[in-house]
């Protein structure tokens, strides 16, 4: 049993109280004396060199204050890419410089090539719209194929549209050629894996302050990592001291990868509030959120499998194309090699693994992380292509995976693609899948929808991903040039009660909830005296934000150890207290004694000793209680799954749904099952959303033709079934204090591939041979393919 | 969005007279605030028909069903008293939208894939306006074109209630409205269908289909007839060949659940 709030508790989210009655501070609710508004001008042309930009009439406009463009800026950095990736040839990444506002040229539709600055937004708008640009539209590079081979160059000064030509793990790539050409059977698949358009509730909003008098500037803004965003502007872009510059992210409605990034908004508004000496905001509109919010997937890849004749995996081989868009974002180089190639093993006994990744610049929106980054992409390709080969080779798709499955005694297990897993059951997962979802009840289920003229699909898959990307080290051998540690800082207040400072940024998560669990759990106190602070790098230790499914796995571990020094101090102030040594006191329940004894001093009683530190050994020992901790994972951690669905297909028409999700993972321990439900619902309602309904579509003019929710689908409520989830099956992490594995991208992870192959299920039940469709999975696309097949 | 002026008659003799210059009408304002705030449109001044009392309400008489320009979707979904044009209305955008939104600014925008053309001409209703009457059947001319004249203010849609009527939709995912709407009518008049969604040229009729169901109306009768793919929309959600698969599947449903 759970301590009552403690670890373990399914605690309802303090959070929500302010979100559900409308109290949530967010950036666009700040208002400022003298504020005013920046508005952007965006190209809206994909590809284009600009050949004069006339201001003269606009500066003119009623109540304009300035008017910025790209030569304001030629001065100042480039917003750099976090990861370097060397090619196969040992040549580093193309890095072409992505400036604050464009300069020269035009790359993408939305590219901001000015931006005004009003006493308001409407007179910002106006005066925009009075800008003449005068720009020379060239052919767009949108289709990545014809980027790679083509002449026409998104930067002229890098001679090509290849940023790199990466392969993982090289050294494996003979023996898996070789393993593919002997195989007994090989099973290929061509496939895409669409692009997304993130879609957080809050779009992008930045609001810079800048004192004259103490030369301090304060910007506030949507960032999934604040001190990350400042680390990027101080030493690449503005050249601010990290001392004279507080970044704050408030309440921060959703990110879901597109807010880790520093965007040269955020500059803008920065160098706008010195000029003018008033704060500057700037919130984005739903258009320019579909325009140049980084954008997610995009990967254009042929997978093969090679099996010998009982079904035993040999080898899997992939050749990827990864969209990039116009310019590097910041970690847009690591997701498809890094979060992706190292995952390409799967579950997976499998000897030889080699995945070759080339990275495509076009005049699209820039591409980056978003919900799974890299790991949806690997689980994808791994997971439909097995349901292929299962097909043909006439074997049961469980029975395939189970065969092939690493077995709970092979841990740690080294896997083909260079990761070593802690710790896992695939076979004990599939069995909960099969109890659960009731899958011996699908014949019966399925005999009822064709009763009513339906087909219906059963899919499965099995994923394995990797979260709190680490250690520091080892990134930093592999191209990362950024630290992936956390940091918390526990501070006991005189009183007894407790302020937690740490680094990762809560946007949905539930940190304010989970982390006082935590810390209530090992010091025995109540969890509604301690306060999480985040988000603000002027009140909390440098840390590097929160994706990837990170926050309770290493800035959790943060938190663990820095109460543990708490713990430490506070057992030698007892024993002080208790005319003791320390090592003769026990700690529990919130009460040390001396063991053996009756005598005991509760914690409340210890931290107002530490901060009223009369009859003190002050020779000895500090007066305060306040403990800080950084947090270097040994390993990634690496939850695990099996997901199965059915959806219903209406033959007529093509529509498909899902009418069963059923999501059994392995997260490790877990602090609070509520919010772990909560999160694996929201990465299904972003798989399935991706499976059949989502899709960032360029037209060949480099034209996004779902720029609005007109045409771009979301996930509604009555798009997805009630879901069966599960995660009774958890083997606890082995290498960090808590024993979390990480659960906010599972279910986009788990999710898409189980709903194709259900598509595909459903479609062959119909008779016909179809063994492959594109996501997203709309009904003309349904009904093209049975019509093909 | 660009300023503008608003004014709020009471009457529709004060809504006419407000208008003219650059002056927009709106009546639910459910497709205009959106054009607005996309500074698409920049009228100098917008009449809003929502303060027009005499714009408001069903009336029922001598089996035609009359309901003010004005009025909303949701009054329309709650009335009840011909199922099939309630049960479109009840589908129509979301609850805010039913509850801003009215037929007639519907109808007289003409969105080629809104709902209410498709009841219009597939009832064989008429449009009334502060001028005149004018049938369905000439009313809708093409992709957001009416034969409305400037200014001219639609108050009332009149319904001859059928005896036998449907209205199958096939959504547009994201959207929602029509990727392919049919409306299905049978009354002593004869068999109506109405396409919507499908085509360049807006909401129109599929006459081979009601010459078909005229003498069998039931869903064997469309077995032999084919839809032509010429001048359908063709964009991200669908070909034209599969909107006139569409155009097929939605009829015979919508005859079925007529029946």
């Amino acid at each position: 049993m759970p301590k009552d709030g403690g670890i373990g508790a399914a605690t309802t989210r303090r959070e929500d109280v302010r979100f559900l009655t409308g109290e949530g501070q967010y950036s666009d609710d700040l208002k400022r004396h003298g504020q005013t508004s920046a508005v952007f001008v965006r190209s809206n042309v994909a590809n284009g060199v600009i050949k004069s930009i006339d201001t003269s009439a606009a500066a003119d406009m009623p109540g304009v204050l300035a008017i910025f463009t790209g030569e304001d800026f030629v001065e100042v950095g480039g917003n750099p890419a976090g990861w370097l990736i060397n090619s196969r040839d040992g040549e580093p990444m193309k890095e072409p410089k992505r400036p604050v506002l464009a300069h020269g040229k035009v790359r993408h539709v939305g590219d901001a090539y000015a931006a005004v600055i009003a006493e308001t937004v409407e007179q910002a708008k106006d005066a925009a719209e009075a800008i003449e640009a005068d720009i020379d539209e060239l052919p767009a590079v949108v289709n990545m194929a014809d980027a790679l081979s083509g002449t026409n160059y998104v930067h002229d000064e890098i001679g090509t549209n290849q940023c790199f030509d990466w392969g993982w793990i090289e050294d494996n790539r003979a023996a898996t050629d070789a393993a593919i050409k002997s195989a007994q059977h090989v099973t290929t698949l061509d496939l895409v894996n669409n692009r997304l358009v993130p879609n957080a509730m809050e779009p992008r909003c930045s609001m810079a302050e800048y004192n004259k008098a103490s030369g301090d500037y304060t910007l506030h803004t949507t960032s999934q990592n604040p001190h990350l965003t400042r680390l990027l502007i101080s030493a690449f872009v503005l050249g601010i001291p990290e001392n004279k510059l507080t970044v704050i992210a408030p309440d921060v409605g959703g990110g879901f990868g597109s807010k880790i990034y520093h965007y040269s908004e955020e500059a803008l508004v920065l160098a706008a509030a010195k000029k003018l000496g008033r704060p500057v905001k700037w919130t984005s509109d739903r258009t320019e959120a579909f325009l140049t919010d980084a954008h997610g997937r995009d990967h254009v890849t042929k997978i093969e499998l090679a099996m010998d004749a009982e079904g035993n995996f040999l080898a899997f081989r992939t050749e990827t194309m990864a969209n990039v868009g116009a310019y590097l974002s910041n970690f847009s180089t690591a997701t498809p090699t890094f979060l992706h190639g190292t995952l390409m093993a799967g579950n997976y006994t499998v000897p030889n693994v080699y995945v070759n990744v080339k990275a495509v610049f076009t005049n699209t929106a820039p591409v980056d992380a978003y919900r799974g980054a890299g790991r949806p992409e690997a689980t994808y390709s791994l997971e439909r292509v097995i349901d292929k080969a299962a097909r043909e080779i006439g074997m049961d798709p469980i029975e395939l995976r189970r065969k092939n499955f690493i077995k709970p005694d092979q841990y740690p297990f080294a896997s083909a693609a260079g990761l070593e897993y802690d710790s896992g059951n695939y076979d004990a997962l599939m069995d909960k899948m099969e109890e659960v979802a009731d899958v011996a009840g699908f014949a019966a289920r399925r005999a009822a929808s064709e009763a009513k003229g339906k087909l219906r699909g059963f899919g499965v898959n099995a994923y394995i991903e990797a979260c709190g990307i680490a250690p520091s080290n080892l990134v930093g051998i592999l191209g990362s040039r950024v630290g992936l540690y956390d940091a918390a800082t526990v501070r006991v207040n005189a009183t007894g009660n407790l302020s937690v400072m740490v680094g990762a940024h809560s946007h949905g998560q539930g940190h304010e909830t989970v982390f006082p669990q935590v810390v209530a759990d090992m010091l025995g106190v109540d969890a509604q005296s301690i306060d999480i602070v985040h988000g603000d790098t002027s009140k909390i230790p440098f840390g590097m934000g929160t994706y990837g499914s990170r926050s309770l796995a290493v800035c959790g571990s943060a938190v663990v150890r820095a109460t543990e020094k708490i713990i430490l101090k506070a057992t030698k102030i007892a024993a002080h207290m208790l005319e003791s040594e320390a090592s003769d006191i026990t700690f529990e329940d919130g009460e040390f004694s001396v063991a053996g004894t009756n005598r005991k001093v509760s914690f409340g009683e210890v931290a107002l000793k530490a901060y009223i530190p009369h009859e003190y050994p002050i020779e000895n020992l500090e007066p305060g209680l306040e403990e800080t901790a950084f947090y270097d994972p040994a390993n990634f951690t690496y939850p695990s799954g099996a997901y199965c669905c059915e959806v219903e297909l209406d033959p007529e028409t093509g529509k498909v749904s899902v009418e069963r999700m059923t999501a059994v993972d392995d997260f490790g321990n877990v602090v609070n099952p509520m919010i772990v439900t909560g999160q694996v619902h929201g990465g299904l309602g972003q798989g399935i959303g991706q499976a059949l309904l989502e899709n960032a579509a360029y037209d060949e003019d480099g034209q996004l033709l779902s720029a609005s929710y007109m045409d771009y689908t979301m996930p509604r409520a009555d798009d997805l079934p009630f879901y069966t989830v599960d995660h009774s099956q958890g083997n606890a992490c082995t290498h960090n204090p808590l024993g979390v594995k990480g659960c906010g991208e599972a279910g986009a992870i788990g999710s898409p591939p189980t709903v194709i192959n259900a598509v595909i299920d459903a479609m062959q039940s119909g008779g016909k041979n179809v063994t492959h469709i594109d996501m997203p999975v709309t009904p003309h696309r349904v009904w093209s393919a049975m019509n093909n097949a | 969005m660009y300023a503008f002026d608003i004014e709020r008659p009471s009457t529709i003799a004060e809504a006419a007279a407000a208008l003219g210059d650059e002056a927009q009408v709106m009546s639910g304002g459910q497709t205009l605030i959106p054009t607005l705030k996309a500074r698409l449109a920049s009228p100098s001044k917008l009449v809003s028909l929502s303060g027009v009392s005499e714009m408001q309400g069903i009336s029922s008489a001598g089996g035609v069903l009359t309901i003010g320009g004005a009025t909303c979707h949701a009054d329309v979904a709650a009335d009840g008293s011909y199922a099939a044009l309630s049960e479109l209305a009840s589908h129509i955008g979301d609850a805010a939208v039913r509850n801003r939104g009215t037929i007639g600014g519907s109808v007289a925008n003409n969105d080629p894939s809104a709902c209410y053309p498709a009841a219009a001409l597939g009832s064989g209703a008429t449009i009334v306006t502060n001028a005149r009457e004018i049938a369905a059947d000439d009313f809708f001319v093409g992709m957001f074109e009416t034969s409305l004249n400037e200014d001219e203010i639609v108050t009332a849609v009149k319904f001859p209630i059928p005896e036998k009527a449907n209205y199958q939709k096939f959504v547009q995912p994201a959207s929602r409205f029509a990727l392919v709407g049919v409306f299905v009518s049978k009354s002593a008049n004869g068999v109506r269908v109405a396409v919507t969604g499908a085509s360049n040229e807006g909401v129109h009729r599929w006459t081979a289909a009601e010459e078909a169901l005229a003498t069998n109306f039931s869903a064997d009768a469309l077995d032999g007839l084919t839809v032509s793919a010429d001048n359908l929309i063709d964009d991200l959600h669908g070909s034209p060949e599969y909107r006139a698969h569409l155009i097929k599947v939605m009829t015979g449903r919508a005859v079925t659940a007529a029946s």
